[in-house]
């Protein structure tokens, strides 16, 4: 299965991806992507709405906690996703949300 | 000879496990043993019932659940789902006890935290319990079309977001076990009211009574199964003829199920042998001195202590405050539930434990104003009559 992990950390400046989680997952082969990503404040969001296309800065959603960073990665099940999850230090005082990726196939 | 019926509460759930475990699929594994049941209700009338049912109702549904995998050409991983029913062998039809019981896993599943409380009883109920959508619906009190929908979404999540059917490892065991307890308790707790609804307790203790079954060393889940043995032994005297509701120290003991009492009682006495003390058991135990015929009042109050340490709640607090009142006098006890009065103020039976102790100490202006309060705040109408019943019942009418 594969998994999105957003990672919402309380402050900006906390670290949201934590290397060495990512290396060990990389290893089992569970790893597929992981991202930080740059502060709120370089967010931009796009609506199209008729034959406008609206740009306005800042992030599509304002929230106390920040999305941070971002992995994807392929696992057993949601146990393993909720174990790699919890293992995040952003877990501990912002949240990590996880979202299964759509699978097709035959 | 067995019926169809009889057969059904046991094995409904024991082969759905045992597919859903087999295909990670709980929609299909649901639908092929529905359809393995309406084989047998054709069936077993004309040409008997097999010599052993379960063994026949899972081979039945393992067939059906082949031929719907065939037909359907949207299923994703077909020929990979197929062979994982073909390395299954089909159980020996004359051993019972090679059926494997998979329903632990299923628990598991049904149970997960990542779904939501209600779809978790839903899912459990709809499952394990073989309880139709209707039968559910009706005991929770919602629309037939709210439950199956509930049902559709909590099986969709169970599918699309990868929760595993199967036991977790010894490191998750301890979490994930609380949450299956929760799940049973309040499933217990919805039946019991009030108003009661037997069917919801049966289950309730059927289930819990399988989970002790299948983790014999697990001392909270002994624990629970005996509390709700015992809770449940006094059914018949919870209530009177009138459906109103009687007061433990008020019940017909020649009502209570005498069996159900001895039957927890061993239950716990296996829990507390495993020497980890935890909340279902100390409840269990304040139960079982409640079935006493002279219960020791100071042991109860000793052991709310106990539960306030383990569980540590208002609520408990409360429960704390009434046996210490019980134990020590109601002064005592009013002290305690004063000290609660701001957190629990929205909540009707710390005002119903005041009016009481109120009343015993001979203040009934008091008493008045704490069962209007209770009156104004419960939620059911059997509560509602018996503190109107109380108030009532004061000297100045309240």
């Amino acid at each position: 299965m594969r998994y999105l992990l957003l990672v919402y950390a309380a402050a900006e400046e906390a670290a949201a991806l934590d290397t060495r989680l990512a290396l060990e997952l990389a290893e089992r082969g569970g790893l597929l992507a992981a991202h930080e990503l740059e502060p709120v404040t370089t967010a931009t969001s796009v609506r199209v709405r008729g034959a406008a296309t609206l740009v306005a800065d800042g992030p599509f959603a304002e929230t106390c906690e920040r999305l941070g960073g971002v992995y994807v990665v392929d696992l057993e099940s949601l146990d393993e996703a909720i174990a790699v999850a919890a293992r995040l230090p952003a877990a501990r005082d912002g949240v990590v949300e996880i979202r299964p990726v759509v699978r097709r196939e035959g | 000879m067995s019926s169809v019926a009889t057969v059904f509460r046991e094995e409904f759930g024991r082969s759905v496990a045992v597919l859903a475990r087999t295909l990670g699929d709980l929609d299909l594994a649901e639908d092929a043993v529905q359809d393995a049941f309406a084989t047998a209700v054709e069936r077993w009338p004309r040409d008997g019932a097999p010599a052993n049912p379960g063994a026949w109702i899972l081979a039945t549904a393992r067939n059906r659940a082949i031929d719907r995998i065939r037909r359907d050409r949207t299923l994703a991983g077909k020929r990979e789902l197929l062979a994982r029913l073909e390395r299954e062998a089909p159980p020996a039809p004359a051993d019972d006890d090679a059926l494997p019981d998979e329903r632990l896993a299923l628990v598991f599943a049904c149970c997960h935290p990542a779904l939501a409380v209600d779809a978790q009883v839903a899912l459990t109920l709809r499952l394990l319990g073989g309880l139709t959508t209707e039968e559910v619906a009706r005991a929770f009190l919602v629309p037939e079309a709210t439950m199956a929908q509930r049902l559709v979404r909590a099986k969709k999540k169970v599918r699309a977001a990868g929760i595993p059917i199967r036991v977790p490892p010894p490191e998750a065991l301890p979490d994930r076990l609380r949450a299956v307890h929760a799940t049973l308790y309040l499933v217990f707790n919805q039946g019991y009211g009030p108003p009661p609804r037997d069917e919801l307790c049966d289950e309730a203790i059927r289930l819990t009574r399988l989970l002790a079954v299948l983790l014999p060393d697990e001392p909270e889940t002994l624990g629970l199964a005996a509390l709700t043995l015992l809770h449940d032994a006094r059914r018949a005297a919870r209530l009177d003829a009138h459906g109103d509701l009687v007061l433990l120290e008020d019940q017909d003991r020649s009502l209570w199920d005498e069996a159900r009492i001895a039957e927890g009682r061993r239950l716990l006495d296996r829990a507390l042998a495993l020497c980890r003390p935890g909340p279902y058991q100390v409840q269990a135990a304040i139960a079982s001195l409640h079935s006493d015929p002279e219960p020791d009042r100071r042991r109860i109050a000793a052991l709310y202590d106990r539960l306030a340490e383990l569980a540590p709640s208002p609520v408990v607090e409360l429960n704390r405050a009434v046996a210490v009142a019980l134990a020590e006098g109601p002064s005592t006890g009013l002290a305690l539930l004063d000290a609660l009065a701001e957190e629990l103020d929205g909540y009707h039976l710390l005002h119903a434990a005041r009016a009481d102790l109120l009343r015993r100490l001979d203040r009934p202006g008091e008493a008045g104003e704490a069962y209007r309060r209770a009156l104004a705040l419960a939620p059911s109408e059997p509560e509602r009559r018996f503190l109107a019943g109380r108030l009532h019942e004061l000297p100045n009418g309240g």
